[in-house]
């Protein structure tokens, strides 16, 4: 086992890996850019080492800087958890040139994997089925043409080295095609660097389900169940489920059987997840296969008892996989929301800034899975993820249930978050039931939100008043007494407090 | 001690004085029970009524938000005795128009020049924060009279970035 592992990640996810690294009795050890020497990934570790300046391409995602401390801490292994260098080829390969042991699969299968036409090609080849269109770049606009008319608009043209909904354009008839190829290639070259678009055809209301998969550097691939993934704003995840309301057991053997032969097509080792998008019919197509620990590996964690971190390093350090595909058992519900540092009332734009105010949730089955903390400014230069709170209950209904009474305890003061917007999902009917497509957050947010209760603008007023009367006097009666130095420690007790009680009588008399 | 209070733009006259039991308080001239206790430097425990009630004060300079449960008020409060009771005047901008931050962030790109001729909805700074880019665009079509933004500055939400007349 190792004895020391590097995070190379910062946030709730590189806190939710220390805390693995403890458990099983491994150092650990944080990197951090300036912007985030107070960060709680620091303050959680055993030991931290600064790589450099705010920006993430000469901290987070420079590979030297990340080795250079890896080595100079004599960490064995390193994590990388999702985004910034996880799926990256180039640094799992300076990993294992640098002798140091890279948490994920080979530098070969991220590869495989990071180009989606390359994937599709695989699967093709695999016998794996996914959406109609082309496994190769679009070659000219009269190609394209041809395509879309075999297999029907609308259709769905993608960045072959894309991700974040970035290069993609939704196409509905001919005219459109030409114009939106040329954008669709000229965007996918600045995001990516790489004009490559593909297109297949655009599926109507599809759900998106992802299955977990975990194989060992032995040759055993097992799945682990889906997730339900179809509640996105602008192809990005807010929400995620596991098990799928519309996934019988069936439906679940059938698409964990295809995820296991897309990893075993891509030699892959460790934790991955083969995302899928689902038709009503239930038919379902390979999209793509991520080759990390997914933001959303909860939801799959506490139905099935397994902690996939503790996996993914037991893997990594060569352990065969503790358990077979008929002794994965699924128990209970889970739910997920990522809290973001987004403001609800203006576009959802990003909305970092100082915590002047935390108020956690807990209690029966609520896990927070969170990188920030009260006092903590939240910075400009990375991804608006603040935290993750997932509801588990012994059914759909309870983990709801559950997420709805933990939403109300949570509160964070200073910075905006779309904490309202789980409250909505939540309650809505469609939701309840289990009707979602990837369409479903956009209809939703078309619906204003239900107007306020009277009644509670006035409590507001009263408090207002009683906040401007506690904070005028310094000396307030005893059952008044619980934070009223306001934090500052017990230094402003005495002459100051004086001086303005005594203002104060005179201004009353 | 008497309160001139805004919620949400309407005014509501609260009085409140110290009893020797809690508090008495008239709200809009009717008399209210209420049972507060401060938990915090920024809450308030609220009973009304048998009713129980988290109040959560959040300043975000220059405003002030109390959330009652997960509603937010945005609250002004006017002691009439102070000197300090004011109102704000909605602005005189004229033919005059700034351009303003709607985020925190950085500005990665000022796409005209000082003096130079925009047209209405032309993007003339962008602004980036937490990996989105936000094109802030020209109100209406005018002159670029003074930019503010430069490329690599941090900007605050609200700042002004240029002024279009």
């Amino acid at each position: 086992m190792f004895k020391k592992i590097l995070i190379a990640n910062r946030g709730e996810i590189a806190v939710r890996v220390i805390r693995a690294c403890r458990e099983l009795g491994i150092l650990s050890v944080a990197v951090f850019s300036e912007a985030d020497r107070a960060s709680l990934h620091v303050r959680h570790a055993d030991e931290a080492y600064p790589i450099g300046p705010s920006a993430a391409a000469e901290s987070y995602l420079n590979i030297a800087k990340v080795l250079d401390a890896a080595q100079r801490s004599g960490a064995d292994a390193i994590h990388p958890g999702y985004g910034f260098l996880s799926e990256n080829a180039k640094f799992a390969r300076a990993c294992a040139d640098a002798g140091i042991k890279f948490i994920g699969p080979s530098a070969s299968s991220i590869e495989v994997m990071g180009s989606k036409t390359r994937a599709r090609q695989e699967m093709e080849k695999a016998g794996v089925p996914f959406v109609p269109g082309t496994s190769r770049g679009l070659e000219s606009p009269e190609q394209a043409e041809q395509v879309a008319a075999k297999i029907g608009y609308p259709v769905m043209l993608k960045a072959a080295a894309g991700g974040g909904g970035k290069g993609m354009r939704l196409v509905h008839t001919r005219e459109q095609l030409r114009p939106a190829l040329e954008e669709a290639r000229s965007e996918a070259q600045r995001a990516f660097g790489d004009a490559e678009v593909y297109l297949e055809k655009a599926l109507v209301r599809p759900r998106h389900i992802e299955m977990q998969v975990l194989a060992d550097e032995h040759g055993n691939t097992v799945y682990l169940g889906e997730r339900e993934c179809s509640i996105q704003r602008r192809h990005q995840k807010v929400l995620e489920e596991s098990p799928s309301p519309m996934v019988d057991p069936d439906l679940r053997r059938r698409m964990g059987e295809v995820a296991v032969r897309v990893a075993k097509a891509a030699g892959y080792s460790n934790a991955g997840t083969v995302e899928f998008l689902v038709e009503q019919p239930k038919n379902f197509y390979f999209l793509e296969m991520n080759t990390r620990l997914q933001v959303e590996h909860p939801v799959t964690e506490l139905p099935t008892g397994l902690d996939l971190v503790h996996l993914q390093i037991r893997i990594a350090a060569g352990e065969k996989l503790p358990f077979a595909q008929n002794e994965v058992v699924i128990r209970g519900h889970a739910i997920e929301c990522r809290i973001y540092a987004e403001d609800p009332d203006n576009h959802y734009y990003p909305s970092p800034g100082k915590i002047t105010l935390l108020r956690e949730p807990s209690g029966p089955g609520i896990r927070h899975d969170t990188g920030i903390y009260e006092g903590w400014s939240v910075p400009i230069e990375y991804d608006p993820l603040l935290a993750k709170l997932i509801g588990f209950g012994a059914d759909r209904p309870q983990a709801i249930a559950r997420l709805s009474r933990a939403l109300g305890e949570y509160f964070v003061g200073g910075i905006k978050t779309n904490l309202s917007l789980f409250e909505r999902i939540l309650n809505d009917r469609d939701f309840q039931a289990g009707n979602v497509d990837t369409g479903f957050l956009d209809r939703l947010l078309q619906v204003p939100p239900a107007g306020r209760e009277p009644g509670d603008a006035k409590i507001a007023a009263i408090a207002a008043g009683l906040f401007a009367a506690l904070d005028s006097s310094t000396s307030p009666p005893s059952h008044l007494a619980p934070g009223s130095n306001g934090g500052n420690g017990p230094g402003n007790s005495s002459e100051s407090s004086h001086w303005k009680r005594a203002a104060r009588t005179e201004a009353l008399s | 001690m008497r309160y001139e209070i805004t919620i949400d733009g309407k005014n509501h006259g609260l009085e409140l004085e110290r009893k020797q039991q809690g508090w008495q308080c008239l709200l809009d001239g009717r008399e209210v029970q209420i049972d507060a206790v401060r938990t915090g430097p920024d809450s308030i425990s609220l009973l009304l009524a048998g009713k129980s009630y988290e109040i959560m004060r959040e300043r975000r300079p220059p405003d002030t938000y109390l959330w009652v449960g997960n509603r937010g008020y945005a609250v002004e409060v006017r002691d009439p005795r102070s000197l300090g009771a004011r109102k704000k005047k909605p602005g005189d901008e004229t033919g005059w128009r700034k351009l303003v931050a709607s985020m925190p962030g950085k500005v990665v790109r000022v796409l005209v020049s000082e003096k130079g001729k925009v047209e209405a909805g032309q993007g003339i700074v962008v602004v980036e924060a937490m990996k989105m880019q936000n094109e802030i665009k020209s109100p209406k079509k005018g002159i670029v009279q003074k930019l503010i933004a430069a490329e690599g500055a941090n900007v605050n939400a609200g700042d002004v970035l240029a002024i279009v007349e």
